[in-house]
């Protein structure tokens, strides 16, 4: 991709345009990750966990349906067609779907699961802690309310890290070798596209890269105490601008969405 | 209803007579409308009676939150999946409150699950039905949710002071969860052939077996009596099961959906509706475990429990790590106290 500049000779369809795909990233991900965690419904491993996991994951909802809303609002002003919250979530097929990879990642075990929300929280929390300086009110206003949010929600998820790594010896392997196997899924978080530059530039999004240092020092202090670490990884996925934010996805994200989708496909003409 | 048949243990209601003076006054102070409280004396039998009727209770929230969890990744709408999220996770808590409401009876939660796993207590057998279409969301907050209001609102009032203070909390949660309920039926009978011909068809699925929470006739309740002398079962179950037929049959008419019943009438010199005879044969078959989830609903919390062991433990081991790293602080400040 080219680097390009918002600048205000810009025609503001071409900056909608733009700020349509940004937040369909920022919708997506929460979207996608508490669909994950409904899947969790009565299977927790004790009542609390059950009740915490759904909260997660309503509070997650709860942003990704302000950014879709939000999302659907630009695209009628930069576009024939301004699709609402629920066009979007089930009427776009994988490839249209602008989440991270790491949240469409199976639930696996209950490590999996809260290493998977740990890695996220971390950053998720700093991103929208940096979308409130956001010049874009409505950006920042729903960026404010995710952010009270997201530190409670990092709080938990780092608890649990340290319970599960400071826990028992099969407790430690099993969170061990969580990370281990999404490591890989971290470095999308902090890598920016033209679309991200074009709108830090602007003022209404930020330098994703300036996360990477803040974000690391908080997970290895959290990893630290839980005993754990991070793998060195060398390889991460969806580098290069070939990611989720990009469109670019797993196998997992189809049969998810096949699934979240499958009545609003079946039966299009209806109100529910 | 959900604690639907709950034994006292004992053949006949108690007299006066048949009791020691501490029961006398213990049956005194609920005749006055005086809460028992944990730390107060009480028989044995109510003790026991109390603690299978909550843990029946709490832990039909908890296997109630399967059928719905099975349609929370599908709900139709963001708006609709947000609203069940958060009803399941309503359900959640009044587990919560319900089993910590009986472990003020001397019961741990640990033991009452055991019980649950093991095929010993029971859970209301409304919730081993399935949940097919997206209609049964609907059904379930209407029908069920509709019948649990019908029972808990005068359990309110109970004699046992835990019971009553989480029935009271759980009621106000439980009318929102019957009002979302009604208006996914609400949508769907306004809405295509296909919506509509779902509504019908779990309406038709689920009134009889919603019928059947409120327990056995009162005929053939021989516990009643004694549950009724102590409070803790204010309302028989054929009132309940009439109120019940009478609030919904006209919310089935605004809906414009037809009641499975042949018989149902309504009934100017009583004021009620009659309706048709109950199949008992089917509410005893799915309470002895026939019914058609029985097997599955169980063994998902089962596996839940067992799944989740390592989770428990590790948090356990934590605890106890972090404890025992305190106790040490502790006693290198003394030591150090002492040596200064």
């Amino acid at each position: 991709m080219t680097e390009f500049v918002l600048h205000a000779s810009m025609p503001k369809i071409v900056t909608d345009l733009i700020l349509f795909e940004y937040l369909l990233r920022l919708g997506d991900s929460p979207l996608i990750l508490a669909q994950r965690l409904g899947e969790w419904v009565g299977k927790g491993p004790i009542v609390e966990e059950d009740l915490a996991l759904t909260n997660v994951g309503l509070d997650l909802l709860g942003q990704a349906r302000m950014w879709l809303a939000y999302a659907g609002e630009v695209e009628a002003r930069c576009s024939p067609r301004g699709r609402d919250e629920d066009a979007l979530a089930f009427h776009r097929d994988a490839g249209a779907f602008r989440n991270l990879l790491l949240v469409e990642q199976p639930n696996g075990n209950y490590a999996d699961t809260m290493t998977r929300q740990f890695l996220f929280d971390a950053w998720h929390v700093r991103a929208l802690q940096a979308l409130t300086r956001s010049c874009d009110p409505r950006v920042a206003e729903i960026a404010a309310k995710g952010a009270k949010e997201a530190s409670y929600h990092v709080e938990r998820s780092g608890d649990w890290m340290i319970r599960l790594g400071d826990g028992t010896d099969e407790s430690h392997a099993k969170t061990q070798s969580a990370l281990d196997n999404l490591g890989m899924y971290t470095g999308e978080m902090f890598a920016s596209d033209a679309i991200d530059a074009a709108l830090a530039d602007a003022g209404i999004g930020f330098d994703h890269a300036v996360l990477l240092a803040p974000w690391r020092e908080h997970v290895d202090a959290v990893l630290e105490e839980a005993t754990l670490a991070l793998p060195a990884a060398e390889w991460m996925q969806g580098s290069g601008g070939r990611g989720g934010r990009q469109g670019v996805h797993g196998e997992h994200l189809g049969h998810l969405l096949a699934e979240m989708q499958y009545l609003q496909r079946a039966y299009p003409d209806s109100q529910w | 209803m959900y604690a639907q048949m709950v034994d006292t243990g004992l053949k006949e209601v108690r007299t006066a007579d048949d009791m020691p003076p501490e029961e006398r006054a213990f049956q005194a102070r609920i005749d006055a409308d005086i809460k028992i409280e944990p730390k107060d004396w009480m028989p044995e039998a109510y003790r026991r009676t109390l603690i299978r009727q909550i843990s029946q209770h709490a832990h039909s929230e908890i296997v109630g939150m399967l059928p719905e969890g099975n349609w929370v990744t599908r709900a139709p709408t963001l708006k609709r999946k947000a609203i069940l999220m958060a009803k399941i996770q309503d359900e959640a808590g009044h587990g919560l409150y319900l089993y910590s409401a009986a472990e003020t009876l001397g019961i741990s939660r640990d033991q009452m699950l055991a019980d649950l796993h093991a095929g010993r207590a029971k859970y209301s057998s409304i919730f081993n039905y399935p949940t097919l279409t997206w209609a049964d969301i609907g059904t379930i907050g209407w029908l069920v949710d509709g019948a649990a209001i019908m029972n808990q609102i005068p359990l309110c009032r109970c004699s046992y002071g835990p019971y009553a203070r989480a029935m009271v909390r759980i009621c106000k949660e439980e009318s929102f969860h019957q009002r979302q309920g009604y208006d996914i039926m609400l949508a769907m009978s306004r809405g295509t052939d296909e919506q509509q011909a779902m509504a019908k068809d779990a309406l038709a699925r689920w009134w009889w077996p919603s019928l059947m929470m409120f327990g056995p006739s009162d005929a053939a309740s021989v516990h009643s009596g004694q549950s009724a002398a102590w409070k803790i079962k204010l309302l028989s179950n054929d009132e309940l099961r009439q109120r019940f037929v009478d609030q919904t049959v006209p919310q089935a008419d605004f809906l414009g959906l037809t009641v499975p019943d042949p018989a149902l009438r309504w009934n100017d010199e009583t004021g009620h509706y009659d309706f048709g005879a109950i199949d008992w044969s089917e509410f005893h078959n799915v309470i002895k475990g026939n019914g058609p989830c029985n097997r599955d609903r169980l063994q998902a919390r089962v596996n839940a429990w067992d799944e989740g062991a390592w989770v428990r433990e590790a948090a356990m081991a934590h605890a106890e790590k972090r404890a025992a790293g305190a106790a040490r602080a502790v006693a290198s400040i003394q030591q150090q106290g002492r040596t200064a």
